[in-house]
């Protein structure tokens, strides 16, 4: 038996016919096409999956794709403002070095943005626990950290 | 301003920051169906029937291939790393007879939907026979254990001898003499993105296409050709972004038949994506050693001679690198150590577990471990500091080129180095002797601080040969056409770097293109930290002769002499008069047949190059690890820690230095968390992230990473040694040193869990 589901991703409406047991990656990579966002375990432990939902980070592998009717998603396909200019996240990312794979980055750099909203000055610390949620296998974290720090800062000064 | 040598942004990220890079679980084709594996659930056993009658009856499920859809299964053969005897113990693609680990593949279900694949995993009825289980190598060897495979008595799949100079006189002129046995545990590469293939076929034309292969693609393109009896011209292998290696992803799995198999089978495009509770009980799992080590010093500390045996905990198969983690454990166990006499027994052995393969550094961050805590132990005992029993023993610059001698399967002669005054940088860097004090004035307040080295030397850039091809298009822009490939590790970026300072173009006007073997028809593949050394190198001698045909071009349309002619900017310019110059462009349109075939040249400026070697550039650095232990809880914590290494030549220190820092993350998962633990009944318990535990952003310490580039190496036009191994391979050793150095036990086993602390501080409390 099938759902009808309706929601916002990224400012977009979209629509989908689902059964109750899809979860929320299936449906936003399969039915909808928008592969960034990741699957790395299923289990809800990884945070490669990460996206934001009515601002939170939500893992959506622990989420069904009906539990999602009606809400405002946003994935790493929205975060860059347009498709000439990148995030100051992605920015930093890209100049400190903040991703070797990329595979984690997509629910990282959501899992970042909502941090920057709640804190937009944050500590090495605050960052550290923020992320603590997202396994990493390829660059340490070090420069994620150092990514999102200098990210907060070049946030704050554009203001 | 030259781009080798600068901290280039890398050419991938963009796409990969945007969510627009393509991994493999993102291709869609046309009536795409979708497989799952039924694996056993048991270790060992015989299988008596299996029947997917009640499977094939679910809406959606297209299909089910079992052994008996492929007759004349070949066994998957080693490309490396073969020790005579390890190919009785090959794995055929799919069971046949008997299970030998739990996990191993006994049928392809093909169905609509992933969901739908699932449900009917459920329904396949399977009847086994158990058998005895051997989980543990030494057990494995005894008689009378279960045998795994017929042609393989004892379970032990190979064993070979390194002996240089002569052990025994060695022994007789030391003043002391330790044995000691000690084990690192089953851990692996575990990347973020699991295993996964998408195959079609072209019933009309006959043509296979795959997505997905990676690492060793032309290898695995040659394999699957030869298991299949599909010529090669008949497949083509496509590189989507692959979601990290570590040496673990791109070996000729299982898989990597049966899904084009079944995709030939169905005539339908085929998705196979592993889930994780799969890949963590099914992907190459590595680091199982068991070492028994007999030392032999004098009162000074010198090492005088060394006696090894090791036990290499094989699983129940031999994959496609057969030995290696043995073979570079044996070859590598000395390290940086000037000792002339040496020893070593290996066993390979089988046992019912997950089949073993490299990871970052395999065989030799297990060897790290053994050999740095020998030198501690063996300094304690002579009341030496542990750096000085280093100093004592370190190969000296004036030594180099330095022959460790004969290893049959291992290239042995350290080129260029200076281990020496690599310590002294690192100790002087953490400040050791203030470390010294600061830790023996926390253990008089009750703290257990302690500090510990772990020198290392790596293996990179094996060879034999790797291939490289610059093309000019027609808007002059450069293509690189590589043999390497991509697991993450930014070596487009680096390639360019080499190729834009050669032919003078801007970086983003070069375009690197790997791991599609319909445009790249050669390639060695990506491991073993060869890519910058063997992929650069090549790259390097094609862009020559590409500057050499640009050069021709022009000088015959100029009516220059070539020597007065040189790159800049993407054109060819005179010397002296700049303004005459043709672009890179220009220069192309020249090269086309119409107007070349007119003047005698070879129409396109096409140009390949083989870079070959037979040596191995090492590279060599040292960890230093500050903890503290909580003697109530046994955790530690990481206060400081310093990776120093020496890569020969810095093609993007931002990418070394990443790597160094990736490659220490895993170290101290490897020390202190990750653990593949299995029952006695040979069943896996960690099959989830809940139990396999990955380090996060709490476990890594603030860490510094110097790379220097003082001694390049001579076996290579660039100099440089591999950097992707370094930041892992003495981090067990380094912790294990410092936990030991904190808590006055002698640590003897990885990983460093609470229990197996609190063990040693309960067993050196009774000794008190």
């Amino acid at each position: 038996m099938k759902h009808e589901i309706n929601l916002t991703i990224n400012q977009r409406p979209y629509r989908g016919e689902v059964e109750a047991r899809k979860l929320l990656t299936d449906f936003i990579r399969d039915d909808l096409g928008l592969t960034g966002t990741h699957v790395g375990c299923e289990h809800g432990v990884c945070g490669a999956c990460t996206v934001l939902v009515n601002g939170e980070p939500v893992r959506s592998c622990l989420m069904f794709a009906v539990q999602a009717n009606g809400m405002e998603l946003k994935t790493v396909e929205g975060l860059a403002p347009s498709p000439t200019e990148l995030h100051p996240l992605q920015e930093k990312f890209w100049e400190l070095h903040g991703l070797q794979c990329g595979f984690c980055t997509p629910g990282i750099l959501l899992t970042a943005e909502a941090l920057l909203r709640e804190k937009p000055d944050p500590g090495e610390d605050d960052i550290r626990e923020w992320i603590s949620g997202n396994l990493c296998r390829c660059t340490g974290y070090q420069n994620i950290i150092a990514a999102i720090q200098a990210a907060a800062s070049r946030i704050a000064a554009k203001k | 301003m030259a781009y080798v040598g600068a901290r280039i942004k890398r050419k991938e990220d963009v796409r990969l920051l945007r969510g627009i890079g393509k991994y493999v679980g993102d291709i869609r084709r046309v009536g795409m169906a979708h497989a799952a594996i039924v694996r056993s659930t048991h270790a060992h056993a015989r299988i008596v029937k299996i029947d997917a009658s009640r499977a094939l009856e679910l809406a959606g499920v297209v299909g089910i291939l079992t052994a008996v859809d492929m007759p004349g299964l070949k066994t998957i053969p080693m490309r490396t790393g073969h020790i005579p005897g390890l190919e009785r113990s090959q794995q055929t693609p799919i069971a046949t007879t008997k299970v030998r680990y739990v996990g191993d593949p006994l049928a392809v279900i093909v169905a609509e939907s992933r969901y739908i694949a699932e449900d009917a995993l459920e329904l396949v009825d399977i009847e086994y026979e158990p058998l005895e289980v051997v989980t543990d190598a030494r057990e494995s060897m005894r008689s009378g254990t279960p045998q795994l495979h017929d042609a393989v008595p004892n379970n032990i799949a190979a064993s070979f001898q390194v002996d240089v100079g002569d052990v025994d006189a060695g022994f007789a002129d030391c003043d002391l003499i330790i044995e000691e046995e000690f084990s690192t545990q089953r851990h692996a590469a575990v990347p973020l993105e699991t295993r996964g293939l998408v195959a079609e076929f072209d019933e009309g034309r006959g043509l296979l296409t795959m997505w997905g292969p990676t690492k060793m693609t032309h290898t695995n393109w040659r394999i699957l050709s030869e298991l299949t009896g599909l010529p090669q011209s008949c497949i083509h292998f496509i590189e989507p972004e692959v979601g990290g290696g570590f040496g673990a992803r791109g070996e000729f799995y299982p898989e990597d038949f049966l899904i084009p198999f079944a995709a030939m089978h169905f005539r339908r495009p085929i998705c196979w994506i592993e889930d994780r509770s799969e890949n963590l009980k099914t992907m190459n799992q590595s680091r199982q050693q068991k070492h028994r080590v007999k030392i032999g010093a004098k009162k000074d500390g010198t090492i005088v001679a060394m006696d090894a045996e090791i036990l290499f905990d094989m699983g129940g198969y031999t994959r496609t690198h057969g030995g290696v983690p043995a073979i570079s454990a044996s070859a590598m166990l000395r390290g940086p150590l000037g000792v002339k006499n040496y020893r070593c027994n290996v066993f390979c052995v089988l046992t019912n577990k997950t089949p073993v393969g490299t990871y970052r550094s395999p065989g030799r961050y297990e060897a790290n471990f053994v050999r740095e805590r020998l030198l501690d132990l063996v300094a304690h005992r002579l009341k030496l500091d542990p750096a000085d029993i280093r100093r004592r023993n370190l190969i000296r610059p004036d030594q180099m080129p330095y022959d460790l001698g004969k290893h049959p399967f291992h290239y042995m002669v350290y080129d260029t180095g200076d281990f020496p005054s690599q310590l002294e940088r690192a100790l002087a860097k953490i400040d050791y002797e203030r470390l010294k004090t600061t830790c023996a004035e926390a253990k008089r307040q009750g703290r257990a601080m302690g500090v510990g080295i772990g020198c290392f030397v790596e293996t990179s850039g094996i060879g034999p040969w790797e291939y490289a091809r610059i093309e000019i298009d027609n808007a002059g822009k450069v293509v690189l056409y590589s043999g390497c490939n991509s697991v993450g590790q930014g070596i487009a970026t680096a390639l360019s770097q080499i190729v834009a300072d050669e032919l003078q173009v801007a970086i983003d006007d070069v375009r690197v293109v790997h791991g599609d073997t319909a445009k790249v028809p050669y390639g060695n593949g990506s491991n073993a930290s060869r890519s910058a050394v063997m992929a650069g190198s090549a790259a390097l001698g094609a862009s020559r002769k590409a500057k050499d045909k640009l050069i021709r071009l022009a000088s015959g349309a100029l009516e220059i002499d070539a020597a007065d002619l040189l790159l800049r900017d993407g054109k060819v310019v005179v010397r002296g008069a700049p303004e005459r110059s043709l672009s890179f462009a220009e220069l192309a349109a020249l090269a086309l047949p119409g107007s070349a075939l007119k003047s005698g040249l070879t129409p396109g400026i096409s140009e390949e190059d083989f870079f070959a070697t037979d040596k191995r550039p090492f590279p060599y650095g040292v960890h230093v690890a500050v903890v503290e232990v909580d003697r109530e809880t046994g955790l530690v914590k990481i206060l400081d820690y310093l990776v120093t290494e020496d890569v020969g030549r810095k093609i993007n220190p931002m990418i070394i230095e990443g790597q160094m820092a990736g490659g220490l993350a895993q170290g101290i998962g490897g020390a202190l968390l990750e653990e593949f633990v299995y029952n006695e009944d040979g069943q896996p318990l960690a099959t989830s992230f809940m139990d396999y535990l990955m380090p996060t952003a709490m476990e890594m310490p603030k860490a510094q990473f110097i790379s220097t580039e003082d001694f390049p190496t001579p076996h290579n036009p660039l100099g440089v040694k591999g950097a992707g191994e370094g930041g892992i391979t003495a981090a067990g050793a380094a912790l294990a040193n410092a936990v030991s150095n904190a808590l006055d036990v002698e640590v003897k086993k990885l990983p460093l869990k609470p229990d197996y602390i609190l063990e040693l501080l309960r067993k050196s409390e009774i000794h008190r």
